[in-house]
């Protein structure tokens, strides 16, 4: 953990906010664009050139809008509720490093030849040294790390869960125990897929986490499986489809936020965008080097730091896109199938990839047995699951009785 | 009745493979239709304040009475159309044609079509035996206020007019052939 700068934060937190705004603001068009496209309609196109103008016009009106309470919820939860999670999922971003990052130094040993004055002494300059530099997270260094932003994770659910219930409505109250169920369930595989890359680089810290991959390669390639289950995971903490029960439209209106208006629905809408940003930077930085692209790191100057600025964002809207194509790929689950992948496939999985992780380090073996182990794991899996149905399912009666 | 064995058509359920179970390579075959439409999209939406619809011929609009070769109004005042009018929009008020009109004994003196009330049938086309009485493709019909609603004779000669301006003529019931009250008198 290291001391802050108070004008340069305040100034990154005003900056990282407003991007992070403008992003879920245009994410929205962006969503409604793709679906369109996807779906071969034009989408929004009346305000401004092809549309572009439409999200500040929704913003406007959700702003200006009737702020219609219902008489039956709870007015204290109700209120705090959109707070909570937006304020949350805020929060998480405070760790990210968005920019080219250095990683903070390491305790420094006391050995034989170096007696523990020296060594503090050492630490102290490391430290001035790491300070000095510039660093593009709001919150760098922080040494608990992914750790925070899981724990912020886990909140989240709270601004669905009191929503939900103070709400005092059928669907708000389903669409919340969906969504706590889900995001309890998720936790489970997300936090253990990526134990393997803290076993790996030793620290949970996101920056060492990055400096790990640029001198060693990027974890994609080392955990593929893991990369997957923390990709699968992370749509499920989002609530994005295939997902999205806690909001499903057909079923339960509009899921928690159903007897939610204005600009409150709107803080709730944008929790699970801000919360799509946060987790594309999560999986950019944690499997694909962040800012690190082989051949372009070695670029210095400020024409390095913006190229590794746009590499970073190009990662991330990559991610975003996913997120967007995803959504009109894979229709919705249901519940016990939802139930049935976190904790019949996923943890599992997680499991064995952590064993083989373990294994490899124990043993000192390359990374790359990793890469081998974990496409076997994913191939033995579905050839399980294929044996595995050949037995459960029932034929039906073929003949039907003749009238 | 029960269906019997031959009418029901029994389909095999799909068997799940390996590949299906490993849901990867669907998921990226899935991902691919996605992404196909996103680049070769087939956008059938018509813009329609900037773009027009271009309507079949025959679709029922806008009435018009229809002008003779020399810009009288064709009608007859038979009241065919009147009766044959399910929804009694049509109100005509006969009067007999000028001594110059030798074709003719009478003449529409007022002929008024409430628009809100028609149906937009077409019965009165076919009724009608001279074609003078015909549905445009005309369709963003639209007034402020019910007295703009019902068209009165001038109304629907300017209708005529403006068809035949734009060149969206409607197909005609006898296809350019009228019938013998339409000939000139011999």
């Amino acid at each position: 953990m290291t001391d802050f700068d108070r004008t340069y934060t305040i100034l990154l937190i005003v900056i990282v906010f407003a991007v992070i705004m403008g992003t879920v603001t245009y994410l929205t068009l962006a969503e409604r664009k793709v679906s369109a496209w996807v779906q071969d309609r034009l989408g929004p196109n009346r305000v401004g050139p092809g549309g572009l103008l439409q999200p500040i016009v929704d913003g406007i009106k959700f702003f200006f809008k009737e702020d219609i309470i219902p008489k039956h919820v709870d007015r204290v939860f109700y209120f705090i509720a959109p707070g909570v999670g937006v304020a949350t999922a805020l929060l998480a971003f405070s760790i990210v490093p968005f920019g080219p990052s250095k990683p903070p130094p390491g305790p420094t040993p006391v050995t034989a030849d170096r007696p523990v004055e020296i060594a503090v002494e050492q630490h102290r300059v490391d430290m001035e040294a790491y300070r000095s530099e510039r660093t593009f997270a709001i919150a760098p260094g922080l040494d608990i790390g992914i750790l925070f932003a899981f724990a912020l994770g886990s909140l989240v659910v709270y601004g669905i869960i009191l929503g939900g219930w103070s709400s005092n409505s059928k669907y708000s109250l389903l669409g919340s125990l969906r969504s706590s169920a889900q995001i309890i369930s998720y936790e489970i595989p997300l936090g253990m897929s990526v134990l393997g890359v803290f076993l790996f680089v030793g620290s949970v810290n996101l920056e060492k986490i990055l400096d790990y991959q640029v001198h060693h390669g990027w974890f994609v390639l080392y955990q593929p499986l893991a990369f997957l289950l923390f990709m699968v995971s992370v749509f499920a903490e989002c609530n994005r489809l295939p997902f999205d029960l806690p909001e499903a439209e057909q079923e339960l209106v509009g899921g928690f936020h159903t007897e939610y208006g204005s600009m409150k629905l709107g803080l709730m809408l944008m929790v699970d965008y801000i919360h799509m940003i946060t987790t594309s930077f999560f999986m950019a930085i944690l499997f694909f080097g962040g800012w690190h692209f082989p051949g372009l790191t070695d670029i210095g100057g400020t024409g390095g730091l913006v190229l590794k600025f746009v590499i970073l964002a190009l990662k991330v809207f990559v991610f975003l896109m996913l997120y967007l194509l995803v959504r009109w790929t894979i229709p919705r689950f249901k519940f016990d199938q939802l139930m049935g992948l976190a904790w019949q496939v996923m943890i599992p999985l997680a499991m064995i990839n952590l064993l083989c992780v373990m294994a490899v380090k124990e043993f000192g073996l390359s990374p790359w047995m990793l890469t081998a182990t974990s496409v076997i794991t994913f191939v033995a899996a579905a050839v399980i699951a294929t044996r595995e149905r050949s037995t459960v399912v029932s034929r039906p009666v073929r003949e039907p009785v003749e009238a | 009745m029960a269906a019997g064995t031959k009418s029901v058509r029994w389909i095999e359920e799909p068997k799940v493979g390996l590949f299906e179970r490993m849901y990867l390579p669907a998921i990226a075959q899935g991902l691919a239709t996605t992404v196909r439409h996103i680049f070769n999209p087939q956008v059938r939406t018509e813009g329609y304040p900037e773009e027009e619809p271009r309507l079949p011929p025959n679709y029922r609009g806008v009435h018009r009475l229809n002008r003779d070769e020399q810009g009288r109004v064709r009608c007859v005042a038979c009241y065919m159309c009147a009766t044959a009018c399910p929804a009694h929009c049509i109100d005509i008020v006969a009067a007999a044609a000028p001594p110059e009109w030798k074709d003719r004994e009478k003449y529409p003196e007022t002929f008024v079509i409430d628009e809100l009330r028609c149906i937009y049938c077409g019965m009165c086309e076919e009724a009608c035996p001279v074609d003078a009485i015909e549905l445009t493709t005309l369709y963003d019909l639209t007034g402020l206020s019910r007295e703009e609603m019902i068209f009165d004779k001038e109304k629907l000669l300017s209708v005529f007019d403006y068809t035949v301006k734009t060149g969206t003529d409607p197909v005609r019931t006898c296809a350019g052939h009228y019938g013998p009250a339409a000939e000139p008198a011999k």
